[in-house]
């Protein structure tokens, strides 16, 4: 694979990431919500579409139309009644409650499902890909997870910017008490946040299982990528966390060339180290401000 | 004329600190009482209080006759309070435009829209565009002002009117205020400056470490009572 080829693989993979990476950018943006369990529950998203897929006999993008919806009331309930107890100016309930949630799921789905790896079979999509060059080829599949990674944001930025809702949770993110003079019911914003973070999650459970295999136990990679993404780009930051899933992609794919070359590096330990820089040298991201936590 | 806001015996607190003891506090629709008081004598937790920012420990307040207490901060802007909260607090991540729009999230009908609010507040109209973040302390409590009308409040709380604003920044913000009376809306001012206070309020009540200690229309006293309810000194 060439180096411009792999660049154009990266910025395709690099949706994906970004597609992780929303949810988590968008309730650490309103309510400073570190979700643990963010992986797992992309996982468990791809396990809900390898059983509905199976149970209608449906392709599983249709499979979307029921898995995002149930996600979202899954995060919206749990907002509610869990996570909104642990929200205070200590992160530390928050951490521990998600990443129990997360072991949870974790074990739940190795209960229920096995240990044994699963695919999501979405048909001819999967091999197709547009031939631009005579070495550089764009797949149907990572082509579609980027323009639905671009989509999902460019709506998400209409709606904090355009709309009565939008505004809702902007305010509420800069400051909730004064949002709640507004009129604002700040926990009935963060339900709504948490429930379009788990649309967006889920979306990216599907993507990923339809992408490739996966299993109970892949969440945590999940988690990994995300949050790099989320920190390259600029906490709380969503064009930032576009650009963070790109250069993600782009540092794991051209990653994986030099590996090939020299048998020295693996793309994801590219990623990490990426990541590493950006934490030492710019630690609020590339689109994060400076001071903002 | 009808009372609006009735309070009484309210306590409140911050923790094990009690800030408000037994206050009693009548405000008749169409009024304008101002509330002074030294720092820490309970006026901003008498307003936050109202506003449901601060749980009230006891008593009563009777919001046109429905009783306030039960409703959650939220839901009071709806009712027709609105406060505008000692440091402006604007929201810093948006335009003067956008704060205003969100004054008017509730949407609760009556006569305020963006147009009237620049029509009072007219030093408001060049700064639409811009972000609240980079305002001088005079524009912030103007868009402040503006964004609590936006919400077409029966009861403005106006906190800290004009803390730290210049004597000329002050009279302008000053001036908007008849036309706030006009749109049908009732203010309970919290003043430092008492000239202020007693120029502009048709009663004044003064907090002496979270008691009422005076409550006459500035016509009624005179500096020796105000020095005396302010201080907790006994009067000449």
């Amino acid at each position: 694979m060439s180096w411009a080829n792999a660049a154009v693989q990266g910025v395709l993979l690099g949706g994906l990431f970004a597609l992780f990476a929303t949810g988590l950018s968008l309730s650490f943006g309103v309510m400073r919500f570190v979700n643990l369990a963010h992986g797992d529950l992309a996982i468990l998203a791809a396990y809900l579409a390898v059983s509905t897929t199976a149970a209608l006999n449906v392709n599983p993008f249709v499979s979307l139309l029921v898995v995002v919806p149930v996600m979202a009331a899954g995060g919206y309930v749990l907002q509610r009644f869990v996570f909104d107890r642990t929200i205070g100016p200590d992160p530390l309930p928050a951490i521990l409650v998600t990443f129990g949630l997360g072991v949870v799921i974790q074990n739940a789905l190795l209960e229920h499902y096995s240990a044994d790896s699963r695919g999501l079979d979405a048909g001819a999509i999967e091999d197709r890909s547009i031939r631009l060059t005579d070495g550089i080829a764009v797949g149907w599949l990572p082509l579609l997870t980027l323009v639905t990674a671009v989509a999902v944001l460019i709506g998400l930025q209409v709606m904090l910017s355009r709309t009565r809702a939008g505004r809702a949770f902007r305010a509420t993110a800069d400051d909730p008490d004064t949002a709640r003079l507004m009129g604002i019911d700040d926990r009935g914003v963060h339900s709504r946040v948490m429930a379009i973070s788990f649309a967006t999650v889920a979306l990216a459970g599907v993507f990923l299982g339809i992408r490739g295999t996966f299993g109970p136990a892949e969440g945590t990679a999940v988690l990994l990528f995300g949050f790099e993404a989320v920190v390259i780009g600029g906490l709380g930051s969503l064009w930032g966390t576009l650009v963070g899933g790109i250069i993600l992609g782009l540092a794991q794919a051209l990653g994986n060339q030099v590996d090939v070359r020299y048998d020295l590096l693996s793309g994801v330990l590219f990623g990490h180290l990426l990541f590493l820089v950006v934490l030492a040298f710019r630690p609020q991201g590339l689109f994060g401000q400076r001071g903002r936590t | 004329m009808t009372t609006l806001l009735d309070v009484a015996g309210l306590s409140a607190g911050y923790g094990d600190f009690q800030a408000l003891f037994d206050v009693d506090l009548r405000v008749a629709e169409g009024e304008t009482v101002a509330v002074i008081g030294a720092n820490g004598a309970g006026k901003s937790t008498l307003l936050r209080t109202l506003a449901g920012l601060v749980t009230a420990t006891g008593g009563t307040v009777r919001f046109a006759g429905e009783d306030l207490l039960a409703v959650p901060a939220h839901r009071r802007v709806a009712e027709g309070i609105a406060l505008v909260p000692e440091g402006r607090r604007l929201f810093p991540s948006m335009t003067v435009a956008e704060n205003l729009l969100v004054g008017a999230h509730a949407r609760r009908p009556g006569p305020w829209t963006v147009a009237r609010v620049l029509d009072v507040l007219p030093l408001i109209e060049p700064l639409m565009g811009r972000s609240a973040d980079v305002l001088s302390g005079g524009e912030r409590q103007a868009v402040a002002i503006g964004r609590a009308l936006m919400s077409n409040p029966r009861l403005m709380l106006w906190d800290e009117a004009s803390l730290g604003l210049a004597p000329v920044v002050v009279r302008r913000l000053y001036d908007a205020l008849p036309g706030v009376i006009e749109g049908g809306t009732t203010v309970l001012i919290v003043e430092q400056d008492i000239g202020q206070a007693l120029a502009v309020a048709d009663r004044v009540v003064c907090l002496l470490e979270g008691r009422v200690s005076l409550e006459a229309r500035p016509a009624e006293v005179d500096r020796d009572d105000i020095t005396a309810a302010y201080f907790g000194t006994v009067s000449a």
